[in-house]
């Protein structure tokens, strides 16, 4: 009866008594749902050109915020440190579909998934050896994103806003609405809209898969840099952001591999749901910590359900 | 020309099925048995059988355990550093709980504990497969990784949250426990490894081991020509995480003697990934020679590397650097693996086996 009373009474008398703890929550939920929302962005553009499941997309994003830093720490400007590693992403791009995915076209999903964990593996001790393993601060105030917060007065408490949390919700916008544009009204766009259709067709009407594979894990990486810098510039340049972003996994499952409005909508349920979950459910009946495994029993119930996920392609096998 | 079998006639279809049919083969599966019975223990100080010999023959037993449900049945799995854990966690439990009982029995049963728990996390697989899958193990990995931490019971509220191994004998002898000799650990350790090996070997070849390999190569295909997908995924689960459970019992029991969360989290299931894979998916023998690459290839890298380059250059690295360089290596070899030789290195010793039958020809 205590139980039941804590699962289904008293979380809403809380929501309801502090109305300030729950819209922070919620706005809490908003920001990290929107970074979900971006790194998942990474994994269903490559997944949708190549039919690769790319496992290296979290570590992209840490490498690619380490890139900046330490580019950064050389005493090159803030934002000709950015186009630098810009360039570092696209010669990422260039190496990985040129050494890895082009000699294994035609080979089974499993083989590629699996060379994408050695990429991983390659970039997080490569990433090491070259910047070191010890956390970084982002250079926020050198590339002109806000810091600071303004407080907003409700039922007697407050709602705490941070600049940057804001900042970082409008560039995701910006960047998803640019990828939108690209994706629809220019010619690389529909080419490259064309191969996520279907790989024979584009090839036949002379499309080359290799040239838009490269465009497509430099796009990834161009989100994985966004990421990471707004990621890094709420906490550190770790390597524990490589785990983070393994909760990107559920945002897809949740909004389908090949779907990007899948994926924006599935990092914000994510977002909200765990942060809501941790402070009213989990905190006072599961003893907390419950952040790092919501996303994935959720991810996991859904598939239950709906194994194509809330926008996905449904599957059509035949012998 | 070194392996020749010319008049090795095999006259009922059992001899022809047998697992190593030919003269040579079994001679020399024996020599291994004797030498890793006899001629290592006998021989091998206290740092060789600890810390490279015993590692690598629960990696061996972990990796089974995953080649059963990646290599055999199809199924990628994240998890294996968890059910691990559930292994040793059960088996510490068990132990405490009952002190007297022989501890390689509990050691056994700890594998069911895992089995259940594999089962549980497997049951989506009925639904779903491929990358979809990777995210329900990934599920299992943090849930379980979650619980080891927030469930005091688990390590019987210990103020450090680890799990501290017990003394504790089998048969008259200490195997477990800070006074247990380095040869019983490796001898309890490899008689796990051999007998299990000796089963899953069995079971591959016999009628749930081809269902596994049906449910592999299509579906669709196994099913429709009468294998239940319910019945060979899960008993491919059940299998594969009992191997886990397994391994992780001995690795705390036999090996490290104390663990924490820390001991099975996502690293050590990526880590028992790459066995299989560079090893080979579905081949045995590939397990135990991705554990030993895997395992074996950082020590060597860790205390060699440094001295070679302060010989030859006048730059010093540290013991981190070679184990990060050990890992780009190791990270490199996968890749270079899956497009040079999918199959890992068990193809590569059928290949050169090949060579030296037909040697001095080319075929």
């Amino acid at each position: 009866m205590e139980l039941l009373n804590k699962i289904f009474v008293e979380p809403f008398e809380t929501m309801y008594a502090l109305p300030d703890l729950l819209l922070q929550t919620l706005w809490e939920g908003f920001v990290s749902g929107t970074l979900y929302s971006l790194i998942a962005l990474g994994f269903v553009l490559i997944f949708k050109a190549s039919g690769v499941f790319n496992f290296a997309q979290g570590i992209m994003v840490v490498f690619a915020a380490l890139a900046l830093v330490g580019i950064h720490a050389l005493g090159v400007p803030a934002y000709l440190a950015v186009l630098l590693t810009l360039g570092v992403m696209a010669l990422l791009a260039f190496t990985v579909v040129r050494v890895v995915l082009k000699p294994l076209v035609n080979q089974p999903d499993i083989i590629l998934f699996m060379s994408t964990i050695g990429i991983t593996f390659i970039l997080i001790a490569g990433g090491q050896l070259i910047f070191g393993g010890e956390p970084k601060a982002m250079i926020t105030t050198e590339l002109g994103l806000p810091t600071g917060s303004s407080d907003w007065e409700v039922g007697g408490g407050i709602v705490i806003f941070q600049h940057i949390d804001i900042a970082a919700a409008v560039i995701a916008a910006i960047l998803i609405a640019g990828l939108a544009l690209f994706f629809n009204k220019t010619k690389t766009g529909r080419a490259l809209r064309a191969v996520a259709d279907d790989h024979q067709a584009a090839l036949s009407v002379g499309i080359s898969l290799e040239h838009i594979w490269v465009i497509v894990w430099f796009a990834a990486g161009v989100v994985a840099l966004t990421a990471g810098i707004l990621w890094a510039a709420k906490s550190d340049v770790s390597f524990a952001l490589q785990v983070v972003a393994l909760k990107a996994l559920p945002v897809l499952v949740l909004g389908g591999f090949t779907s990007i409005p899948g994926a924006i909508i599935g990092g914000l349920i994510i977002g909200f749901g765990e942060k809501i979950f941790d402070l009213y459910w989990g905190s006072p009946i599961l003893g907390g910590g419950t952040e790092s495994w919501f996303a994935f029993i959720i991810a996991l119930i859904f598939l239950l359900y709906r194994p194509e996920g809330l926008f996905g392609e449904k599957l059509i096998e035949r012998i | 020309m070194f392996y020749r079998e010319a008049g090795q006639f095999k006259s009922t279809y059992e001899a022809d099925s047998a697992k190593f049919p030919i003269f040579q083969d079994k001679v020399f599966i024996w020599i291994y048995l004797a030498i890793g019975f006899f001629v290592i223990p006998y021989f091998g100080d206290e740092f060789f059988l600890g810390a490279i010999m015993i590692p690598f023959l629960v990696f061996t037993l972990a990796a089974i355990g995953l080649n059963i449900l990646t290599g055999f049945t199809g199924q990628i799995s994240l998890g294996t550093g968890a059910f691990m854990g559930v292994g040793a966690y059960a088996c510490y439990k068990m132990t405490l709980a009952f002190p007297e009982v022989n501890i390689l029995v509990f050691i056994l049963l700890s594998g069911v504990f895992s089995a259940l728990v594999g089962v549980f996390f497997g049951l989506p697989s009925l639904r779903i497969k491929g990358f979809y899958l990777v995210v329900t193990t990934l599920a299992a990995q943090f849930f379980l990784e979650w619980a080891f931490i927030r469930i005091p019971w688990l390590y019987n509220y210990n103020d450090s949250g680890a799990i501290e191994v017990p003394q504790r004998e089998a048969f008259g002898v200490i195997v477990t426990g800070a006074s247990a000799s380095a040869e019983v650990r490796y001898l309890v350790c490899l008689a796990f490894v051999v007998i299990m090996t000796w089963f899953a070997s069995n079971l591959i070849s016999g009628r749930i081991g081809r269902q596994w390999m049906m449910i592999r190569d299509m579906d669709i295909a196994a099913e429709l020509m009468g294998v239940r997908p319910l019945y060979a995924k899960l008993s491919a689960f059940a299998v594969s995480s009992f191997y886990c459970g397994v391994a992780g019992a001995l690795m705390v029991f036999l090996w490290l003697g104390a663990a924490e969360v820390e001991s099975f989290d996502y690293n050590h299931s990526f880590e028992i990934l790459f066995m299989v894979i560079l090893g080979g998916l579905g081949s045995l023998l590939g397990c135990f020679l991705g554990a030993a690459v895997i395992w074996i290839l950082p020590v060597i890298i860790r205390d060699w590397l440094p001295p070679l380059v302060e010989t030859l250059t006048t730059i010093t690295i540290t013991s981190s650097t070679a184990d990060l360089v050990s890992d780009i290596i190791i990270g490199v070899m996968i890749v270079v693996f899956l497009i040079m030789e999918p199959h890992g290195l068990a193809r590569l010793w059928a290949i050169i086996k090949q060579k030296l039958r037909v040697w001095p020809f080319p075929y």
